[in-house]
């Protein structure tokens, strides 16, 4: 049974398409994870999701609760913990899960021990009485999750949960993440432009780009899906200038790619195509000064389904040249 | 329309509120420092003024008015004197700003007294200070009149005679600036509540936090109004206490007097919150409501007759007046804390600032966005 279904959802704003004609499927119990740069249009298609944004054309419907017409149903379903911080800086943290559990009309008998235990999973209980402005960025992400789980909901929308977090918070959010899915039954939605994340947390994900769907399948099918198993990089010096050309010839090589000096060529097997690089290298006179094998990550199946690496993505996200700033 | 969520949103806004006595201060200090030094700079009658004395008739008679002006100088002190011996030194010093008037008693002054020749003194007045130059005129033509005065009264007169009865006591200015300091209290909290705090808050993305949950919009907005008018109840009346012993207001503690102040200063709260929620309901740059708060406390408090009559407005002034919720309030206001005048005072005004409410708060349901 599907928890989501988002169907032909597309988002305009003037002239310009965020989010074009997306459709996809979250069973139930799933961390269903939307991969993409910033300005990919994941937090668009969140938004429309839960009823923050009206999309253009398209539907979804959550919990079976239709976006567009049942949005009172769709916000009593979903728990959301938006891109931003949301809790409130000038209350505790009990206070912020009281003032959210009676905006949701939590019975009073039930909110004291609801809000003990959901503070107790994410580890808060100690800081229960705290003012949320002397939080740590992953404590209030982790505050954030327990308040968006304080009326109980079965599907959890989470947007880009542990950007900005050092990495031992980020670890700790997945953690909680999968120890949530685990205990609460529950359908996770989650956007993140960490490969890393999507790859350890999710059970399929979907690669957006330029507000389309790229690509949706789990990790391990994405990255079977592409040519090559493995990725041999590179950086050399005195290279001449048909370099590249000459490298597309090696042994069981896929196709060769060039990112600030360092050459990636996905293979087949990773130790032959090593073996025919230093040869041709010897070969041409050419000096080798690194190389090393990596077995295929979602950021080579970023790159196959889009034609450029998610850095790269990230980057001109937002489609700004400031290179004249440096000049 | 579920009750629960807009007191939820009520008992967030009041956490934060009791937790922040800097918020609590900053929303009544400024009026209270406002009614001291407005109440006492403003009330006072003008004492120690200068005015220049040129006799250049020398005579009994202009001796006897140069003893009426000493007489004023060490009575009331309305002004002190000081004497020329040319009238164009004398004017030299006014127009340079040394002394506020002159008085010339003409050489033939006392002819003219003797001939019954209609006998003239000038008086000279700077009228750049409009407040100082009509008290000085009033007490000269005071003066003016006692000369005028028959020596003896004849028998049967047949002048009309004018009685003035006060029906209240002397009221000093503090306390006719009370009523406005009160609006200014409960304006400052729907600036802060209504303006400041709420655009920070949806600039801070909290807002995004509520609008995921199954709040309709009519909710938010009852509840971000109610929590204001709460503040702004609380504000108003801490105001009316201190401001009220302040100005020494008489029988401050009659209990029904205090029930009908809280009455205007809750439906005041109620209609300038809902005023401010209205023109804010839109902006989302957190520098606006900052730069319009000038700009608004001008254009309710001045015009609602808070430290002058309406009366002496210009027609266009009026109407600005008449559209101000501070003009209800103040009035409401002033017929308690000065004439106790009970329902009978306050009624008009308390419907008319909840039929102002109601407009504002439908308009400001209306505009809300409950998306993003």
């Amino acid at each position: 049974m599907n928890s989501i279904e988002c169907d032909h959802l597309t988002k305009k704003f003037g002239d310009l398409v965020a989010v074009s004609d997306i459709s996809f499927n979250v069973a139930q119990g799933e961390i269903f994870g939307l991969l993409g740069p910033n300005g990919a249009g994941k937090t668009t298609l969140i938004r429309m999701m839960t009823t923050l944004t009206p999309p253009t054309s398209g539907t979804a419907r959550i919990a079976g609760h239709d976006i567009r017409t049942d949005a009172d149903g769709v916000r009593h379903a979903l728990g959301v913990i938006p891109q931003a911080f949301t809790s409130d800086p000038e209350l505790t943290a009990d206070e912020n899960m009281l003032i959210h559990a009676k905006l949701y009309g939590v019975p009073a008998e039930r909110r004291e021990t609801l809000i003990h235990d959901l503070l107790e999973s994410v580890d808060l209980l100690k800081f229960r009485g705290a003012l949320v402005r002397t939080f740590s960025g992953g404590m209030r992400r982790r505050l954030e999750i327990a308040r968006g789980l304080v009326h109980s909901p079965k599907i959890l929308f989470l947007d880009e949960p542990t950007t900005g977090l050092d990495p031992a918070s980020r670890t700790n959010v997945w953690e909680m993440i999968r120890a949530l899915r685990e205990k609460a039954e529950l359908t996770i939605l989650l956007t993140t432009h960490y490969m890393d994340e999507a790859d350890k947390l999710c059970d399929r994900i979907a690669i957006v780009d330029h507000g389309k769907l790229a690509a949706l399948d789990t990790p391990t099918r994405l990255k079977d899906s592409i040519p090559g198993t493995d990725a041999v990089e590179a950086e050399f010096e005195g290279a001449p200038k048909d370099w590249i050309e000459q490298l597309q010839g090696l042994a069981e090589s896929r196709g060769v790619t060039q990112h600030d000096g360092v050459v990636r060529i996905p293979s087949h097997d990773g130790p032959t195509t090593v073996a025919a690089l230093m040869d041709l290298a010897r070969a041409s006179g050419v000096t080798v000064r690194k190389v090393s094998v990596e077995t295929t990550t979602l950021d080579d199946v970023f790159l196959h389904y889009t034609g450029r690496e998610l850095r790269d993505a990230a980057h001109g996200g937002a489609g700004y040249d400031i290179s004249h700033l440096y000049r | 329309m579920k009750f629960f969520r807009i007191s939820a949103l009520i008992e967030r806004d009041m956490r934060k509120f009791l937790r922040s006595p800097a918020l609590m201060m900053s929303s009544m200090i400024f009026p209270l420092v406002q009614l001291v030094v407005l109440g006492y700079a403003f009330g006072g009658k003008i004492v120690g003024a200068s005015v220049g004395v040129v006799d250049e008739d020398h005579s009994v008679e202009s001796r006897r008015i140069r003893e009426m002006f000493n007489g004023i100088a060490e009575g009331p002190r309305t002004f002190h004197v000081i004497d020329y011996d040319s009238i164009s030194r004398a004017l030299d010093d006014l127009r340079a700003g040394g002394i506020h008037a002159v008085i010339d008693i003409p050489h033939d002054f006392s002819l003219r007294f003797y001939h019954r020749d209609r006998p003239r003194i000038a008086f000279t007045e700077d009228n750049t200070d409009q407040f100082i130059s009509s008290s000085l005129l009033e007490r000269v033509q005071q003066m003016v009149d006692d000369l005028n005065a028959p020596n003896v009264e004849p028998r049967l007169q047949n002048k009309v005679e004018l009685n003035v009865v006060e029906i209240y006591p002397y009221i000093e200015y503090i306390k006719y600036l009370l009523a406005g300091s009160i609006a200014m209290a409960i304006f400052i909290v729907a600036m802060i509540g209504g303006g400041i705090t709420f655009i920070d808050d949806k600039a801070r993305g909290l807002h995004e936090g509520y609008l995921v949950t199954p709040i309709h919009k009519t909710e938010l907005v009852m509840g971000l109004i109610g929590a204001g008018a709460v503040k702004g109840l609380m504000a108003g009346m801490v105001l009316t206490i201190v401001g009220g012993l302040i100005a020494g207001i008489p029988r401050l503690w009659d209990p029904v007097r205090l029930f009908y102040l809280s009455i205007v200063v809750l439906v005041a709260s109620v209609a300038m919150i809902s005023f401010m929620f209205l023109v804010m309901v839109r902006v989302d740059d957190p520098l606006v409501p900052r730069a319009i708060f000038g700009v608004l406390n001008t254009l309710l408090f001045f015009p609602s007759g808070a430290v002058y009559p309406v009366e002496a407005f210009p027609p266009w002034l009026r109407w600005i007046s008449i559209i101000d919720p501070f003009t209800y309030t103040v009035h409401a206001l002033r017929n308690l804390t000065i004439k106790n005048t009970g329902i009978d005072g306050i009624y008009v005004d308390v419907l008319v600032l909840l039929g102002f409410s109601v407009i504002m708060i439908g308009a400001s349901i209306a505009l809300f966005k409950r998306q993003l």
